[in-house]
């Protein structure tokens, strides 16, 4: 199944710039997985060291949480597009 | 939940009135229906509590003032730099060095002289923020850091007034309403704020100057929606705006029921260290010391002028390096790895960046890749314009 994964902002840098990335998957969870074989940067973005998804990285399949669903199992079809939509805080002055 | 904004939303019009002025002042807003009379007498009841008068915070302020809300509470700590001038509006050049909190109230009192500016020149803690918010109907939150967003959640929460959130970053903004009863709150969208190593830094922050005028225009509409009680308000629903692409989506929130703080067995049933929870280091406790030695400024300059041979590695980002420059080599941060073959071993190496944290981190990649004599700069190419050549403009 084709998907589009859009890519927010601030994650853009570790996904070569794109803006959204088509991957072929079953469920979220390969859908993820697809995005991060091919940009291996944004790997720890995502996932913390075991494995599981951030708890400031939330993934939508179209207006739906995934939290809702069944998570990264969650079923994806042919023209659906999963957002991936992490907290940001505002000025990110350093 | 709420009482305040419903008793305001059920105002009549016996209550107040509007003096001649103001009937010509709101008269664009008298003459249609949706707001009228008595929503321009619920406007004049209203107190809404501003987090912040920077970015989002501008835009914010003057509407809710133009609008005719009859008290607008201020909370800001920070002075007017000229960095500020390219998206907060509320300033001008004038301004610079004097406190937001009073260049934003006298122009808000200058735009609007029928309505009530409270000042609270402070920076908003676990302390005083339940004392501050208790007067307000509804809370709007334009600030700029994790630890200030989960303490203006919580205390809402617990205070049950509504929260106008908006978030801006690069050219990407995000908008909601939290607190609302029966809503979801921030926490149920995110449980956890990010670790500070993952947080964005300089070389990728910055925002679209325009950016926090439309998102903190959305929320000024929001603010004024609840005020009036009219159309159908963002509860509920997260709005992503993309200046770029420029396209607005939406996405559905919704109440985690195993939420900590307003789910139904909260576990935050107080203001917590928000500083802690973030994650953040006090003051007194610099995160992890670095083993990379370093050197200051008028060092520096003391052993280039004494010839010494020293490469300068830059690791910002090109469009850092075209805005000033050291004459050191480019290398940003990121491609540092797989450029190192670029640099010389056997030379000593001094590298550098904007502020001295990125150029840590590459010093001290290169030591565990095997460079022996690796030094990092200081406080960054900001201090050598402190401390060594001010004509290196800083950014």
């Amino acid at each position: 199944m084709a998907v589009k994964v859009v890519i927010p902002t601030p994650l853009r840098a570790y996904a070569g710039k794109n803006q959204s990335v088509e991957v072929s998957a079953k469920t979220v969870g390969e859908a993820l997985a697809a995005l991060t074989v091919q940009f291996a940067d944004l790997k720890k973005h995502l996932y913390s060291d075991e494995g599981k998804l951030r708890s400031f990285v939330n993934v939508y399949v179209n207006d739906e949480d995934i939290r809702y669903t069944q998570k990264e199992a969650t079923p994806v079809k042919d023209g659906d597009v999963v957002s991936i939509v992490p907290s940001i805080a505002g000025g990110m002055r350093v | 939940m709420a009482t305040r904004l419903e008793a305001l939303n059920k105002a009549n019009s016996a209550s107040p009135t509007l003096s001649k002025a103001e009937v010509q002042r709101y008269s664009r807003h008298l003459i249609m229906p949706e707001v009228g009379m008595d929503g321009q007498l619920k406007l004049k009841q209203a107190k809404v509590l501003c987090i912040g008068t920077g970015g989002l915070g501008a835009p914010l302020g003057v509407y809710l003032a133009a609008a005719g809300v009859g008290r607008i509470g201020l909370v800001d700590f920070d002075v007017v730099d000229h960095s500020n001038l390219q998206r907060q509006i509320l300033f001008g050049t004038k301004d610079v060095g004097r406190a937001k909190i009073e260049a934003a109230a006298d122009r808000l009192q200058d735009l609007n002289p029928e309505i009530q500016i409270d000042r609270f020149e402070t920076r908003l803690t676990s302390d005083n923020a339940l004392e501050l918010f208790k007067d307000y109907d509804i809370i709007v939150d334009g600030t700029d850091n994790f630890p200030t967003r989960y303490l203006v959640n919580d205390a809402c929460v617990l205070l049950k007034k509504p929260n106008v959130y908006g978030s801006i970053f690069r050219f990407e903004g995000q908008v909601t309403i939290f607190g609302y009863p029966d809503g979801p709150c921030y926490r149920c969208l995110y449980p956890e704020p990010p670790p500070p190593g993952l947080v964005p830094s300089c070389a990728e922050g910055g925002v679209l100057g325009v950016l926090p005028g439309i998102v903190g225009s959305i929320q000024a509409a929001e603010t004024l929606k609840l005020i009036l009680g009219a159309g159908e308000s963002l509860v509920g629903r997260l709005l992503l705006f993309d200046a770029l692409a420029m396209r607005f989506r939406e996405l559905k929130l919704r109440k985690n029921p195993d939420c900590p703080v307003c789910g139904t067995h909260p576990t935050v049933t107080k203001l917590i260290d928000y500083a802690e929870f973030c994650g953040i280091r006090g003051e007194e406790a610099p995160a992890a010391p670095s083993t990379v030695p370093e050197i200051t400024p008028r060092d520096l300059k003391a052993r280039l002028d004494r010839g010494d041979d020293l490469f300068i590695l830059d690791v910002r980002e090109p469009h850092e390096y075209q805005i000033c420059n050291i004459g050191g080599h480019l290398i940003p941060l990121g491609e540092l790895s797989r450029r190192v073959n670029e640099l010389d071993s056997s030379r000593e190496i001094l590298a550098h960046c904007r502020s001295g944290k990125r150029s840590s981190e590459a010093a001290e990649f290169l030591r565990t890749a095997g460079f022996r004599k690796v030094l990092n700069l200081k406080g960054g190419i900001l201090a050598w314009s402190d401390e060594v050549d001010p004509t290196v403009p800083k950014y």
